[in-house]
């Protein structure tokens, strides 16, 4: 059958220009879910990864692998371990966060906290040495010093910041556990998606994909002009 | 280029911060099958409700299993499943209370337009299951512990066939995934009959059998106990079960329909005229 793809795109746009309601408080909630997480994690993480760079301790580098290897838990697994943790069965079920923006907000942090602290350990290694003992000699304090780092590494760090976020406004598996898919509250881009599929709806799926593919295309581009034309700096 | 990266953090800042508004409403936490909220029923019932009693549901979609573990967790204030041996125990165990009879509709057997099998138009649902499983057809399970699949398990115990046979394929995944599954494979399935006549115009799939009184499946809707857990919504719950079961509730159910059929019959009268 040929009609799917081409109509089923058109059915998307027309979703999208006109506005539809329920579509537009799905993409509301996929955002505000993701950003407060990549703002709650990134300053925390960076700190880490920062630490992770410059302290020698014995057992940095298990630390390390530790976090590479928490890269790749599968987001079901996060999804579940949170999901048991916060049902009122579980020790933070007083807390009666399971099925709620912030239990997915949580369920996020955990996913991107190793990406950046990976990713931004990798950043601050890049950095000459010289650089750390240059600004200390210089007078600067600890936080002085290590502010300045991060500026010679900024761009690494917005590429860590843009994976992780990458990772979040994508996954399906936590949320689901955790969000519920509760249409209005905890909905969003992924939930929807599968749920749409599971329906037989797929003209929502794909409105929903190309907003995610227009997002990963309009962060690309704003790194992009930050950045320059890639050239060493 | 600064002043517009400050101006549109600050404007994600805010955004943010609205998350946390949402609160200190009436919210009913309803979990349900996937077999009501995909048909479309929830839909029609549930704004109805929530403008009268000024409320909000949030809905969780899900299997019975799933549903019913959810109940036993204090995840939910109240339960509307179809699964009766199950939701026995769930009572008996003291998870629930209160549960009172909805609606019902009846599960059909649906299968590809060949029909390799050769049970189109029959009525034993047993008999059809059998003939499918000798013929060796494919046949496409939930598989996921939700009440049509224990229904289907029941269905092959009575049939007195292992449900592992050639072409028997576990998908585990909620009824319309399982009926664009069977489609796209060309196989047969049980199904609630909600679902396929909400999926009916996307699939090539046929009715196979129907009108088996095996295959009634009635909706039940259980509080969760409140002496379980602090913090449910009982109140709202029990609000929400009564007006399922009211005159209103079940006039709405009567008269949901897709394409002109009707896909889910009150059962709730007795209560009414009891009252």
């Amino acid at each position: 059958m040929d009609m799917s793809l081409l109509s089923t795109c058109k059915e998307a746009l027309a979703l999208l220009f006109n506005l539809d309601a329920e579509l537009w408080s799905i993409i509301g909630v996929s955002f505000r879910v993701s950003i407060m997480a990549i703002l709650l994690s990134a300053i925390p993480a960076i700190l880490v990864g920062f630490l992770l760079a410059i302290i020698d301790f014995p057992g940095r580098w298990v630390l390390i692998a530790v976090f590479n290897a928490l890269m790749s838990v599968p987001t079901v697994v996060i999804g579940l371990t949170l999901y048991l943790l916060l049902s009122r069965n579980g020790p933070f079920g007083e807390l009666h966060l399971l099925f709620s923006q912030p239990a997915m907000v949580i369920g996020q942090i955990l996913l991107c906290f190793p990406i950046l602290v990976c990713m931004s350990h990798a950043a601050f290694q890049g950095i000459d040495r010289r650089a750390w003992e240059t600004a200390r000699t210089l007078g600067a304090h600890c936080g002085r010093a290590a502010i300045t780092l991060a500026c010679e590494a900024r761009f690494a760090l917005l590429a860590a910041m843009l994976a992780g976020f990458s990772r979040i406004i994508s996954e399906v598996g936590c949320s689901m556990m955790v969000g519920g898919n509760i249409l209005g509250y905890s909905r969003n881009i992924p939930t929807a998606i599968a749920l749409e599929t599971s329906k037989g709806e797929f003209a929502q799926g794909i409105a929903l994909g190309l907003v995610l593919l227009l997002l990963a295309l309009v962060l690309n581009f704003a790194l992009a002009s930050v950045r320059g034309k890639g050239q060493l700096v | 280029m600064k002043k517009w990266i400050s101006c549109l953090s600050s404007i994600t800042l805010l955004f943010c911060l609205s998350l946390t508004v949402s609160a200190a409403e009436n919210i009913i936490r309803l979990a349900t099958t996937t077999s009501t909220y995909n048909s479309g029923l929830l839909d029609e019932l549930l704004p109805v409700f929530e403008q009268k009693y000024g409320a909000k549901i949030h809905v969780l979609s899900v299997g019975t299993g799933k549903a019913l573990r959810m109940g036993r967790d204090g995840d939910v204030d109240l339960l509307m499943t179809h699964a009766p041996a199950a939701e026995r125990t769930f009572i008996e165990q003291g998870h629930g209370i209160e549960a009172k009879s909805v609606m019902y509709n009846d599960f059909v057997v649906v299968g590809p337009s060949n029909d390799p099998a050769g049970i189109e138009g029959g009525s034993d649902a047993v008999s059809a299951l059998r003939a499918i499983a000798e013929s060796q057809s494919v046949f496409i399970s939930r598989g996921d512990d939700s009440g049509t699949h224990k229904k289907e398990l029941a269905l092959w115990k009575s049939a007195g066939v292992a449900a592992g046979f050639d072409g028997y394929k576990e998908i585990g995944q909620g009824m319309g995934k399982v009926l664009q599954v069977s489609d796209e494979l060309q196989g047969y399935t049980l199904t609630d009959r909600g679902t396929w006549l909400a999926y009916q115009h996307r699939l090539q799939l046929k009715m196979m059998v129907a009108g088996d009184e095996r295959l009634f499946n009635p909706y039940q809707v259980i509080l969760v106990n409140p002496a379980s857990y602090e913090g449910l919504n009982t109140e709202g719950a029990r609000a929400l079960a009564q007006w399922l079961v009211s005159a209103e509730g079940q006039t709405l159910i009567n008269n949901f329909r897709i394409n002109g059929e009707v896909l889910f019959h009150g059962s709730a009268q007795q209560v009414v005229t009891n009252q």
